[in-house]
């Protein structure tokens, strides 16, 4: 790491422990009313959903909308780990089954899925979702339509705040490894990827397996957020919702995914009013983004306080 | 007589029936640097892809160090040791040079992606290790202050000598060249020809080039196979084949050189 | 052996309904290699606009659904202009995800418009049932089965025999050398997204009339189903979508009769899964291979 690596690094996780400390303090002194705690555990579950879709659209460069659909694995699998194990520190051990349950079915999934590309693997990612949602409403274990109830609901804020800046820090260091840079070079070019020896399908399915497994990380964090489940709830929109967060942040962009995951839960809150225009207005942005800034709002760029500085002077130049 | 590195056997590939090589044979020593000319559509690209493995053979084999690369994916064909640039650059364009570089010693690091997210010390010393010498590399290349740019804001001939460089990060035993000079203006192509040279000493490796600048082809090459209808016409030392009647007919059209 | 006659043609009546969407899918597939995820929803808006016009203009059937088609075809026309066009040279991924972005867009204005509870759908066609033995065919069944034929194979006739029809087939052929040939490409696209987007309404009145039922969302299913058809069949090649649309419609129909109403969508998904995994290329389709 040379000097400015350095800085930069120091400079950042200086700011990250400013928000925390802010944060945890705000909520533990009671400045802040349930709703806008509700309004923050949302948000910060959604971070961890945009972030992690953000592996295979960003960094994979594959559309995939099925996405919802590894957070209601993951969701069902820690509620049943939780329902049914009394054990200590059953929360940790749940949300991991959580990750590891949707991992799986990100694993199952993605080694037929990725022998096709672009188009049709958007395709079938979509209709993957929509089996596991139609299997998950058939299951009796589940509850089916009827919900699961009875989830103990303890995803506090400093709980869920803790996973998502473990979770967002691994995918962050992650993508910043050969792994990632493999993962980069096949979204870059395959063919040539291959002639520099990169094992496509294995790191496809890597990209594909953890996004789903952070996804279903997510998803317990909600099951115990929530106290009550029901398929519908990881549907298609739900899906789309995700992915306006990933394309409004900048595909590639780690902080893009972040910002817009706390802006698109937070500003219907605010906007309460406008609240039916909600997928109305994303669906505008969706296509105005595409005409207009097809990059995302950071690009590939990753937002910093050293970075800022930076863009200003280089300006939007850089945006291609 | 040194041990052959590279043979090409009786080598042939159809598509759709056509038949876009037939019969093409020739040898590389270690070290050799080799032209493969000929006039457009000869098939000196489908050459390389057939020696890369990106596509399989319809008869023929190929072989390396002895050891056949028939029905070896693309990427064995790399661990084997055969890297390559390609005719229309592709290079990891949003990524930057260092990075370019840094992919291609992909197989030379081992750290698993758990070590690698957690940043434990098998990925600080490996990575270190990987960074240094990606920047000697670019050092050759007289890239190493364009080491943070991203691939695609270079200029065109930087991109080229990039892509060289990536190429050369495996350590490979034989190079190919898709026209590495296109492109270039001759100020470049000069300097493209000794970095060439010097590559092949420093790292002893063979280089099979596809190139359409005369002056390069003649200026460095040990060797040159001319490829005409997907057939070798010729093989031997540029002097040769200056003077071969079939290939000034067939590929220099008189126009002299 | 009666019950599954039965299940074989109301099969046959969806799936006529399916392969008309399904042709939309393909053409303009074939033309610009866009999946356009909004299709599905200019079924929605088809039905809404025959809806509106059949209560509150009080419109006689055969002029409501004269209009319903030239509305949808005028929207698939714009779409392509607003939307799709000036992305025609962008990567893939922009593209669909625009098309996405339309689909959503559709579905949430015709939301804000007439509310989210579904309508029913005035039937305004009395047609009577025929009786073959002792089977019985609803009269709607045989009309819809019949005007689908019929569509396709005018529009069969149409590509090949056409001056316009002609231009798509060499746009979809290869656009650039269309392109030099003097073919405009622009108006030949945008046709043939207003064809798509009518056959489109077409099918959204005829399935109207077997499930009276519209809502903002009704597009969805039908449209995905009829994306599969035409994946099935083998995206870009017309025969294809007919064939992919009966193949679905009869599968649907079969898997509500003999095993579970609620996994028939699971079923349809496994088709597709299936076929992609097996031959991505559809049932008619050629391999393609990428170069290099």
């Amino acid at each position: 790491m040379d000097a400015a690596a350095r800085k930069l690094w120091i400079m950042n996780a200086a700011a990250l422990a400013a928000v925390s400390a802010a944060l945890l303090l705000a909520v533990g002194t009671g400045m802040v009313s349930p709703y806008i705690q509700d309004v923050l555990i949302s948000s910060l579950i959604n971070i961890i959903m945009a972030v992690s879709l953000n592996l295979v659209c960003g960094l994979l460069g594959y559309l995939a909308l099925g996405h919802a659909a590894f957070m209601g694995v993951g969701a069902y699998a820690a509620a049943l780990v939780s329902i049914h194990w009394k054990v200590p520190l059953s929360f940790p051990l749940a949300l991991l089954m959580g990750g590891v349950a949707a991992a799986v079915a990100g694993a199952a999934i993605g080694v037929p899925a990725l022998r096709l590309k672009g188009d049709y693997l958007a395709i079938i990612t979509l209709g993957f979702g929509e089996i596991v949602r139609i299997i998950m409403n058939n299951m009796p274990i589940l509850g089916g339509a009827r919900s699961l109830r009875g989830i103990p609901r303890v995803t506090t804020i400093p709980a869920a705040y803790a996973v998502v800046v473990v979770c967002v820090a691994l995918m962050f260091t992650l993508g910043r490894s050969r792994h990632g840079r493999a993962i980069l070079s096949i979204r870059e070019d395959e063919v040539a990827a291959a002639s520099c020896g990169i094992p496509a399908t294995y790191y496809k399915i890597l990209a594909f397996t953890l996004a789903a497994f952070f996804a279903g990380i997510a998803g317990g964090l909600y099951a115990h957020n929530m106290g009550v489940l029901n398929p519908n709830r990881f549907n298609f929109d739900r899906s789309i919702e995700y992915l306006v967060m990933v394309v409004l942040g900048g595909m590639g962009s780690i902080t893009g995914a972040v910002i817009a995951a706390v802006v698109l839960t937070a500003l219907p809150e605010i906007l309460r009013p406008l609240s039916d225009y909600r997928m109305l207005i994303y669906s505008l942005a969706l296509i105005l983004m595409m005409l207009f800034r097809p990059d995302g709002l950071l690009g590939t760029a990753e937002f910093s306080l050293a970075g800022i500085a930076g863009r200003f002077r280089r300006g939007r130049g850089d945006g291609g | 007589m040194v041990d052959t590195l590279l043979e090409v056997n009786d080598l042939g590939i159809q598509f759709g029936g056509l038949a876009a090589l037939e019969r093409v044979a020739f040898g590389m020593e270690p070290g050799e640097i080799v032209g493969l000319i000929g006039p457009n559509g000869a098939g000196k690209t489908t050459v390389f892809n057939l020696i890369t493995g990106i596509y399989p053979p319809t008869s023929g084999w190929i072989s390396l160090d002895g050891k056949r690369l028939a029905g070896m994916g693309t990427r064995r064909i790399f661990q084997q040791g055969v890297a390559r640039t390609f005719q229309n650059i592709r290079l990891f364009k949003k990524m930057s040079a260092l990075d370019n570089a840094r992919v291609a010693a992909h197989n030379q690091m081992t750290y698993n992606p758990l070590t690698g997210a957690l940043r434990l010390p098998g990925y600080w010393r490996e990575e270190a290790d990987v960074t240094k010498r990606a920047m000697a590399m670019l050092e050759i290349f007289g890239l190493s202050e364009y080491a943070r740019e991203t691939a695609s804001s270079l200029p065109y001939g930087r991109q080229r000598r990039l892509e060289i460089a990536r190429a050369l990060m495996s350590g490979p035993k034989l190079l190919l060249l898709d026209e590495p000079a296109a492109g270039m203006n001759p100020t470049e192509t000069q300097s493209l020809m000794s970095t060439i040279r010097d590559v092949r000493d420093r790292f002893g490796v063979a280089i099979l080039l596809i190139e359409h600048d005369m002056r390069l082809v003649m200026g460095i090459c040990e060797r040159l196979v001319v490829l005409d209808y997907g057939q070798v016409i010729a093989r031997g030392a540029p002097g040769e084949i200056r003077r071969d009647e079939r290939v000034v007919k067939a590929y220099l059209g008189g126009s002299a050189v | 052996m009666n019950t599954l006659l039965t299940q074989i043609i109301n099969g046959l009546h969806v799936g006529s309904v399916y392969a008309l969407i399904a042709l939309g899918y393909t053409m303009v597939y074939g033309i610009v290699k866009l999946i356009n995820f909004a299709h599905g929803d200019v079924i929605m808006v088809g039905a809404y606009a025959a809806l509106t016009l059949l209560t509150s203009a009080a419109l006689p059937f055969w002029a409501a659904a004269l209009l319903a088609i030239l509305f949808c075809a005028a929207l698939g026309v714009t779409v392509e202009r607003v939307a799709y066009k000036p992305l025609r040279s962008a990567p893939r991924i922009s593209s669909l995800i625009t098309t996405i972005g339309v689909s959503f867009f559709l579905q949430n204005s015709v939301q804000m418009l007439f509310s989210p509870t579904p309508r029913p759908f005035p039937i305004r066609i009395n047609v009577p049932t025929l009786v073959v033995g002792n089977l019985k065919v609803s009269g709607l069944t045989f009309v819809t089965i019949l005007v689908a034929v019929a569509l396709m194979a005018a529009l069969e006739m149409f590509v090949r025999r056409a001056r316009m029809g002609k231009a798509m087939r060499a746009v979809s052929e290869d656009l650039q050398a269309a392109q030099l040939m003097g073919v405009n490409i622009n108006t030949t696209i945008s046709m043939t997204f207003a064809i798509g987007a009518a056959l489109a309404a077409v099918g959204a009145i005829l399935y109207s009339t077997a499930y009276p039922s519209v809502s903002p969302t009704m597009g969805a299913m039908p449209g995905l189903k009829a994306f599969i058809a035409a994946v099935l069949g083998g995206i870009g090649i017309m025969p294809g979508a007919m064939l992919g649309g009966f193949i679905m419609g009869v599968a649907e129909s079969l898997t509500k009769g003999y095993i579970s109403t609620q996994l028939s969508d699971a079923v349809v998904f496994g088709i597709l899964i299936v076929v992609l995994l097996v031959k991505p290329s559809g049932i008619l389709g050629r391999h393609v291979s990428e170069k290099v």
